[in-house]
C-alpha cells in the first residue's frame, strides 16, 4: 500500500467535505474484516490460499501481468509514447489471449481491457469475451463481464442478440445478485428489441418478494418504457403495489416509474390521480418520522425519496384544482418545516417551490415560494443563488409583484463573483423594470453595463435601449439613458442602438440642443474604444450643426475646434471605416451650417478623394464636387433630414415583445430582430420619399434617364413630387448619363431608370446619388443599408465595379467570366474562345460548387467552336449564406480527332460577388 | 435521469466514466474532453452548474478528483450534488478515507458501488447501510469462489 497519496478525496478537516460528524471510519481496507465479516478461520484459510494460489500461478506458464501491475506500469511511463508502448504490448498479448480462448485468464485481462478503455484506447475486440465471461458460471466473471458489455456495447450494437440471451438466463437466476447485475445491465443498455424480448421478466421480477430484486427491477421497467412506450400496460398492475413498501429503495424507484408513465400517458396520468394521499402520506411520514439513521442525510430524513415525491405530485396537481388541492397542506409542511442552513434541505425546499408554482396552489402559498427563493438569493452557497435565479426567472411572468419584492436582492446579485449568476441576475433585473423603478434599475444596470464582461455587454445595452423606450419617463432622460447606454458600453454596442439614438434625438425636436451639446462634449473627449458614440455624435452633429453653433445648447463652441475634431477622428487610423463614413458625411453636412471654416471642410473632404477605402474614396470625390462645380447645389442636397417620425408603430410592437418575455431566448431575439428590420423599413419608405422629392424635379426634363414614379411599395403615401428649383439642378449632375445603353432595373421601392455606364464621370455621379442615400440611411442598421444599396445603385455600381475574370487559359481555350449580382443570387456569364487553330466540337463544361451554394447550368450556346470562335453559356450560382464563392471544373472537348479532357478550381472570384 | 457521470482529475484524466445514455464511442470522447477542458478552466468562485447543450452539468471536486453529471432540465441540480456527495460518501466507507489512486487500482469497485447507487441513471438505494452490505455480499461471493477455485485447484476438494 505504498502507493497511497496523501490526498485523501474525503478530507474530513473540511466541514463540506463528506461524512460530517461519523468520519471516525478508520482506514479499514476491503478484504479487511471489516468487509466480508469473514471468520478468522476463514481469514486463515484464505491466506493459505493465496499462497497456495501464487504457487500454482508460478506453475503455469505464461502468466499475465496483474491489473494492478499493468496500472503501475502505465502509470510509471514518462511520455505518451511509452505508454502507449505498454498500451500496445498489453493489447497485443491479450488479443492473443482471446484467441488462444484461454478462460482461465480471461477476467482478468478483461479487467485490464477495461482500464486501457478509460485510457482512451480502443477496446472494441474484447465485446465478445464480456459475452463469455457473461456465460460463466462464476460470479467474478459474471461480475467483470457484465461491467465490461455496459462499458463497450451499447444499443447500437449486433451482440445484442447474444447478450440478451444471457441476460434472460441470469434474470431468472437463483443468486439475487446475479440477477441484480443482469438488471443494472439492462438498465444501462436496453435497446427497444432487448427491451421488448425482456420485458416480461422484469415484469416478474416487479412481484419479486426481495426488494433488492424488485427496486432493480422497477427502473428496468422505466427504461423498457422509456425505448418501447406501449409496454407500458403491462408493468401497470405491479407498478401500483410498489407504493405501499417500506423499503425506500423500492419506494423511490416505484416513484420514478410512476412519473414517468405520467409523463408519457394522459391516461397514466388519470389513473394515477388517486394516488394522490399515499403519496402525501408517505412525504407526511418522511417528515415527521425521527431521526433515522439509515436515511438520515445532515438532518433530513431521506432527501432523495422527498425530492421524487415531490416532482410526481407537481405532475399530478399541474393543472387539477382537486388534486392540488390535497397536496397544499403538505406543500406548505416541507416549505416551512425543511432546515434550510445545508445544501441538502435546500434542495428539497427548490423542488418544492417549483412544485407550488406548477400546480394550482393558493396565492398564500405562492408568495411562501417566492419568499423562500428571495431567502435563497441571500445564501453564502452560490449554487443555491444560481438555482434561486435560475427559479425566479421562470415565475417571473406568473408572480410579477412577489418577485418585485425582492428586487434589492436581485439587483445585489448583479455585482456576484460568480459570471452565470451576473447573467441570471441581469436578465431578471430587465423583467423587472417596470415603469416605476425604472431610474433606479436603470442607474443599477447602467454602473453594472460600465463593468460587465464584453460578452454581456452587446445584449445588455440592446435591452436598456428597449427598456428605456418602454417605460421612459420623459425624452430628457431617454435621450440621457441613451447616451449612457452607448457610452458604458464602449465599441460593443450593437447597431440597432447606433441607430435607435440617432432616431430618438432625430425625434426629439426640444431636446435637441441639449443632446447635441451632450454630444459635443462626449465627442470631444471621446477615445477610440467608444466608436458607436462618435457614430451617434457625429451624425447628430452634422445635423444639428447649426444649434449647436448658435448657442442654444449650453455649450459654445468655435468653428475651428469642431473641424479639429473631426480631422481626428477622420485622420485616426483606429477609427473604423464606419465611423469615418459617419464622420465625413457629418462633416459634409456641416459645410452647409458653418459660416467660416468651409474651407479647411473642403480640403479635409477632397483628401478623401485619395483614400484607400472605396467607400470613402467615393464620398470625398462625390462630395468635393459639390464644393466646385456644383456647389450652388451644396445647401439644399445637405439640408437637414426630416425626423424619422415613420418609426413610432414598429416601435409599438418592440414594447409588445419586451412585455413577452426580457429572456434572451433567441426565438425573441429573432422577433427583436424582425421588429427591428421593421423598424428600418419604415425608414426606407421614408427615406425613399424623401428620394423621390430630391429626384422629383427630373421628371420633366429628361424623362428617359430618370423616370421617378409614384409606385411606394412599402404601403406609405406616396409623395408626388413637387419639383423645387434647386432640386432640378440634379439634372445638371446626371445629365452627363447619356452614353451607355439604358438598362431598366426594378428597385424594390422607388423605380428609378438609371442609365449603367462605365464613363468614370458618370459613375461619379451615379456614386453621388448613391451617397446621398447612404447619407441618409446611414442611421439603419448595417443590414437594411445594404439592402439600400443594392436596391437603389447596385445596378450601377455593381456593375461597373465587379470585374470579370479569365476562368481557364490552356490548352488553346480561354474561358472568361462576367458577373451579375441581384441578391444572393450570381449569374455568371461564362465565354469560351477557342485558340486552338483548329474545329472544336463537343465542347462540354461542367461546374460544381460548394454545398451551401446551389448552382444552376443553362445550355451553352453552342458544342462547337470555329477557330477563333467564341460561344456562351450563363451559368447562375444562389449563394443565400454569402460564402466565399469557388468553383471546381471541369472540361471537355475534341479537337483534330482527340479528346482533351481537364479540370481545375477557379477560387481568384471576386470578393464583390458575395460581400 | 441522470445521462451520464464522469470523473476527471485535476489533471484531466479521465478516471471513471458512466453512460446512461447510448452514445458512439468517439461522441463519448468528444464529450468527455470538452466537459473535461470547460470545467477545469472553471474558476473556484463559479457555481458548480454549467448549462451544456440542452444538459444541465453538475460537478464538484473532491480533493484531487472532480465528479461531473450531465443532468436533464427537469432534474433538481442541488439534489445531483448530493447524490454525487453520497457517492462520495459510499467510495469512502468502503476504502477507508478513499483518495484517487483507490479509485485508479480499483476502478472496477468504484463501478459496483456506482451501479449498486444508480440504474439507469436513477437512484435505486437511499441507505447507506443497505448498499455496503449489497457490495460486502458481492465481494463475499467472489471470495468464496476464490477459496473455492484454489482448494480445487490444489485438489483439497
Amino acid at each position: 500500500m505504498t502507493w497511497r497519496p496523501k490526498e485523501k478525496i474525503c478530507s474530513r478537516r473540511r466541514s463540506d467535505a463528506l461524512i460530517n460528524g461519523e468520519g471516525e471510519s478508520s482506514g479499514r481496507r476491503p478484504g479487511d474484516t471489516s468487509l466480508g465479516k469473514m471468520s478468522s478461520i476463514k481469514q486463515v484459510i484464505n491466506d493459505a490460499v493465496e499462497k497456495g494460489k501464487e504457487v500454482y500461478e508460478k506453475v503455469r506458464q505464461p502468466n499475465p501481468i496483474r491489473l494492478r501491475d499493468l496500472i503501475r506500469q502505465i502509470r510509471s511511463a514518462k511520455t505518451a509514447a511509452e505508454e502507449r508502448a505498454v498500451v500496445n504490448r498489453e493489447c497485443a498479448y491479450i488479443r492473443l489471449t482471446f484467441r488462444e480462448e484461454d478462460s482461465v485468464w480471461r477476467c482478468r485481462n478483461v479487467a485490464k481491457l477495461l482500464y486501457i478503455h478509460m485510457l482512451g484506447y480502443p477496446a472494441h475486440f474484447g465485446q465478445m469475451e464480456c459475452l463469455k465471461l457473461i456465460a460463466s458460471p462464476r460470479f467474478t466473471d459474471k461480475r467483470i463481464g457484465y461491467l465490461g458489455a455496459m462499458l463497450l456495447l451499447d444499443e447500437r450494437q449486433d451482440v445484442h442478440l447474444l447478450i440478451t440471451n444471457s441476460l434472460k438466463n441470469d434474470l431468472n437466476s437463483s443468486t439475487q445478485f446475479v440477477q441484480g447485475l443482469a438488471l443494472c445491465t439492462l438498465g444501462a443498455i436496453a435497446s427497444p428489441e432487448m427491451s421488448r424480448d425482456l420485458a416480461g421478466e422484469v415484469e416478474k421480477l416487479l412481484k419479486s418478494s426481495n426488494a433488492y430484486i424488485r427496486k432493480k427491477a422497477a427502473v428496468c421497467a422505466l427504461r423498457i418504457i422509456l425505448k418501447v412506450p406501449e409496454l407500458m400496460e403491462m408493468f401497470l398492475p405491479a407498478t401500483r403495489s410498489l407504493l405501499s413498501e417500506k423499503n425506500h429503495g423500492v419506494l423511490i424507484t416505484g416513484v420514478t416509474l410512476i412519473t414517468e408513465m405520467c409523463r408519457q400517458s394522459p391516461d397514466m396520468l388519470s389513473h394515477f390521480k388517486k394516488i394522490v394521499p399515499n403519496l402525501v402520506r408517505i412525504l407526511k411520514n418522511l417528515i415527521m418520522a425521527g431521526y433515522s439513521p439509515e436515511h438520515d442525510v445532515q438532518g433530513v430524513s431521506d432527501p432523495f425519496l422527498q425530492v421524487k415525491i415531490l416532482k410526481l405530485l407537481r405532475i399530478l396537481g399541474c393543472g387539477d384544482s382537486e388534486a392540488s388541492e390535497t397536496m397544499n397542506d403538505i406543500l406548505a409542511q416541507v416549505a416551512t418545516n425543511t432546515e434550510s442552513s445545508k445544501n441538502v434541505g435546500n434542495a428539497i425546499l427548490y423542488e418544492t417551490v417549483l412544485s407550488i408554482m406548477d400546480i394550482k396552489s393558493e396565492s398564500g402559498l405562492r408568495v411562501l415560494a417566492i419568499n423562500i427563493l428571495g431567502r435563497f438569493l441571500l445564501n453564502a452557497d452560490k449554487n443555491i443563488r444560481y438555482v434561486a435565479l435560475n427559479t425566479l426567472l421562470r415565475v417571473v411572468h406568473a408572480d410579477n409583484s412577489a418577485v418585485q419584492r425582492h428586487r434589492t436582492t436581485i439587483v445585489e446579485c448583479l455585482k456576484d463573483a460568480d459570471i452565470s449568476i451576473r447573467r441570471r441576475a441581469m436578465e431578471l433585473c430587465f423583467a423587472l423594470i417596470n415603469g416605476n423603478n425604472i431610474r433606479t434599475m436603470m442607474k443599477e444596470l447602467l454602473a453594472f453595463l460600465e463593468k460587465a464582461e464584453p460578452e454581456f455587454k452587446a445584449s445588455c445595452s440592446s435591452k436598456c435601449v428597449l427598456a428605456a423606450e418602454k417605460y421612459s419617463p420623459n425624452v430628457k432622460w431617454h435621450i440621457d439613458t441613451l447616451l449612457k447606454v452607448v457610452q458604458a458600453a464602449g465599441n460593443h454596442v450593437p447597431e440597432d442602438v447606433v441607430s435607435s439614438s440617432i432616431q430618438l434625438i432625430s425625434e426629439a425636436r426640444s431636446e435637441q440642443p441639449y443632446a447635441v451639446g451632450e454630444l459635443w462634449r462626449l465627442l470631444s473627449v471621446a477615445q477610440m474604444e467608444f466608436q458607436p458614440l462618435i457614430q451617434v455624435a457625429t451624425w447628430c452633429i452634422g445635423e444639428f450643426g447649426d444649434i449647436l453653433l448658435s448657442g442654444q445648447s449650453d455649450v459654445t463652441v468655435v468653428e475651428s475646434e469642431l473641424i479639429a475634431v473631426y480631422q481626428q477622428i477622420l485622420w485616426s487610423s483606429q477609427c473604423s471605416i464606419t465611423t469615418k463614413e459617419y464622420a465625413l458625411t457629418s462633416l459634409m453636412k456641416l459645410s452647409a451650417r458653418l459660416n467660416h471654416e468651409i474651407g479647411s471642410i473642403q480640403q479635409v473632404v477632397s483628401a478623401f478623394g485619395s483614400h484607400l477605402n472605396i467607400e470613402l474614396q467615393q464620398r470625398g470625390i462625390e462630395y468635393s464636387q459639390l464644393f466646385t462645380k456644383h456647389s450652388h447645389m451644396r445647401g439644399p442636397l445637405l439640408e437637414r433630414m426630416p425626423p424619422f417620425e415613420g418609426t413610432k408603430a414598429g416601435r409599438e410592437e418592440g414594447k409588445a415583445a419586451l412585455t413577452n418575455g426580457i429572456d434572451s431566448s433567441p426565438d425573441n431575439q429573432a422577433l427583436l430582430n424582425d421588429l427591428t428590420t421593421l423598424n428600418n423599413n419604415t425608414n426606407d419608405s421614408y427615406e425613399s420619399n424623401a428620394l423621390l422629392d430630391l429626384l422629383g424635379g427630373m421628371e420633366p426634363g429628361d424623362g428617359d434617364k430618370v423616370q421617378p414614379t409614384n409606385t411606394v411599395t412599402t404601403g406609405v403615401t406616396p409623395i408626388v413630387p413637387a419639383a423645387p428649383s434647386s432640386n432640378a439642378d440634379i439634372l445638371d449632375l446626371l445629365g452627363g448619363l447619356d452614353t451607355g445603353p439604358t438598362m431598366p432595373s426594378a428597385i424594390s421601392n422607388v423605380n428609378i431608370t438609371v442609365a449603367p455606364n462605365q464613363l468614370p464621370s458618370n459613375g461619379n455621379a451615379s456614386f453621388l446619388l448613391d451617397g446621398l442615400l447612404n447619407n441618409s440611411t446611414s442611421v439603419t442598421s448595417p443590414v437594411t443599408s445594404l439592402q439600400n444599396f443594392n436596391n437603389i445603385s447596385s445596378p450601377v455600381s455593381q456593375q461597373s465595379s465587379i470585374p470579370g475574370i479569365n476562368a481557364y487559359d490552356k490548352n488553346g481555350m480561354k474561358l472568361d467570366m462576367t458577373f451579375e449580382v441581384q441578391e444572393s443570387l450570381t449569374t455568371i456569364n461564362m465565354q469560351a474562345t477557342n485558340n486552338t487553330g483548329s474545329q472544336v466540337t463537343d465542347f462540354l463544361f461542367q461546374a460544381a460548387v460548394p454545398k451551401s451554394l446551389q448552382l444552376q447550368m443553362l445550355n451553352p450556346s453552342s458544342t462547337t467552336l470555329a477557330p477563333s470562335g467564341t460561344l456562351s453559356q450563363v451559368i447562375k450560382v444562389n449563394n443565400p449564406n454569402k460564402v466565399a464563392l469557388r468553383m471546381r471544373i471541369k472540361l471537355s472537348w475534341t479537337a483534330n480527332g482527340s479528346q482533351i479532357q481537364d479540370q481545375g478550381e477557379i477560387s481568384n472570384f471576386p470578393p464583390a460577388l458575395w460581400q | 435521469m441522470m445521462q451520464f457521470m464522469l470523473l476527471f482529475s485535476r489533471q484531466g484524466k479521465l478516471r471513471l466514466q458512466k453512460w446512461y445514455e447510448a452514445h458512439p464511442d468517439k461522441v463519448k470522447k468528444k464529450i468527455t474532453r470538452e466537459l473535461i477542458s470547460t470545467i477545469l478552466t472553471r474558476k473556484p468562485k463559479m457555481s458548480s452548474f454549467l448549462e451544456w447543450k440542452d444538459l444541465k452539468i453538475v460537478y464538484k471536486r473532491y480533493a484531487s478528483l472532480y465528479f461531473c453529471c450531465a443532468i436533464e432540465q427537469e432534474d433538481n441540480e442541488l439534489l445531483t450534488l448530493e447524490i454525487i456527495h453520497r457517492y462520495v460518501e459510499l467510495l469512502d466507507k468502503y476504502f477507508g478515507s478513499v483518495c484517487e489512486l483507490d479509485i485508479i487500482f480499483n476502478f472496477e469497485k468504484a463501478y459496483f458501488m456506482l451501479d449498486e447507487l444508480m440504474v439507469g441513471g436513477e437512484v435505486c438505494e437511499t441507505s447507506k447501510v443497505n448498499l455496503l452490505k449489497a457490495i460486502a455480499a458481492q465481494d463475499l461471493l467472489q471470495e468464496d469462489e476464490i477459496v473455492e477455485m484454489a482448494l480445487r485447484d490444489m485438489g483439497l476438494i
